[in-house]
């Protein structure tokens, strides 16, 4: 379980993430995306999923029971080769539901003071 | 381009789900679970078989979107994972997305998006935007 005076806090990480074009054109492959110009609109998921585990693993939530519930991107402008991107996570709020632990976890991704991402993924963390 | 109106249904497109796919997607996201690629570890875990990632699924659906306007059109964009895609061996499972356009504002066009399994929905309250 999360400890509870987690919830309202930012976890920022300590290192940036380069976006390659060979990362961007490995997931445009996947969904059969041509344009490689930019990233697709959910690529930034395969920044914030690893980042945001990184930052939250001494939080006591127990990433090996959660299922992802619900998505959300606003994009401020599309991910390109060569960002180096600052992911910062918030727990926005955690609650009970029928047993289970349902937690909203914000992630923004910054190219240094540029906020070009924000990302909500509502965990449910089976009991 | 703008020639979107509220209330137009814009024609589904298919999407083809195998096994294959989620190996790659899993290199390309980093989303190595083992639901979305050992069938003996998802019956373990009370599957029904292996799952599609929620998120290949939205990847597929952003694909829609990004077909609509360009991937650099896509400004907001939001889904509920209600029900596993399951993914046999050996079969290619048909995802079907299809759109309405709900709301029209300052060249921004919101998108309600419909994934289809078969006749399962596997999204709920999909939308998206973007921005023409």
């Amino acid at each position: 379980m999360l400890s509870p005076d987690l919830v309202g806090r930012t976890f920022k990480g300590a290192d940036s993430t380069l976006v390659t074009a060979e990362a961007i054109s490995k997931f445009a492959a996947v969904i059969g995306e041509s344009n490689l110009d930019v990233a697709p609109p959910t690529f930034s998921i395969s920044i914030t999923l690893e980042q945001s585990q990184k930052l939250l693993q001494d939080s006591g939530l127990d990433w090996t029971r959660v299922v992802h519930g619900e998505q959300k991107f606003e994009i401020k402008r599309p991910i390109v080769a060569g960002d180096n991107l600052i992911c910062s996570s918030t727990i926005e709020s955690a609650r009970i539901m029928a047993g289970n632990e349902i937690v909203t976890l914000r992630s923004d991704l910054h190219a240094g003071t540029e906020l070009v991402v924000s990302t909500w993924s509502t965990l449910v963390v089976r009991a | 381009m703008s020639n979107f109106q509220v209330g137009q249904e814009i024609p589904p497109k298919s999407f083809l789900i195998n096994r294959a796919l989620l190996v790659a997607y899993a290199d390309a996201s980093g989303d190595q679970n083992p639901i979305h690629q050992n069938e003996e570890f998802a019956k373990s875990v009370g599957l029904a078989d292996v799952i599609a990632h929620g998120m290949l699924t939205m990847a597929l659906a952003g694909k829609y979107l990004s077909d609509l306007g360009g991937s650099a059109s896509v400004t907001e964009f939001s889904a509920r994972f209600t029900k596993p895609v399951v993914v046999p061996a050996n079969i290619d499972v048909e995802l079907l997305i299809s759109g309405k356009v709900v709301e029209i504002e300052d060249g921004s066009v919101k998108i309600e998006l419909t994934a289809l399994c078969g006749d399962v929905k596997v999204l709920g309250m999909a939308k998206g935007v973007i921005k023409l």
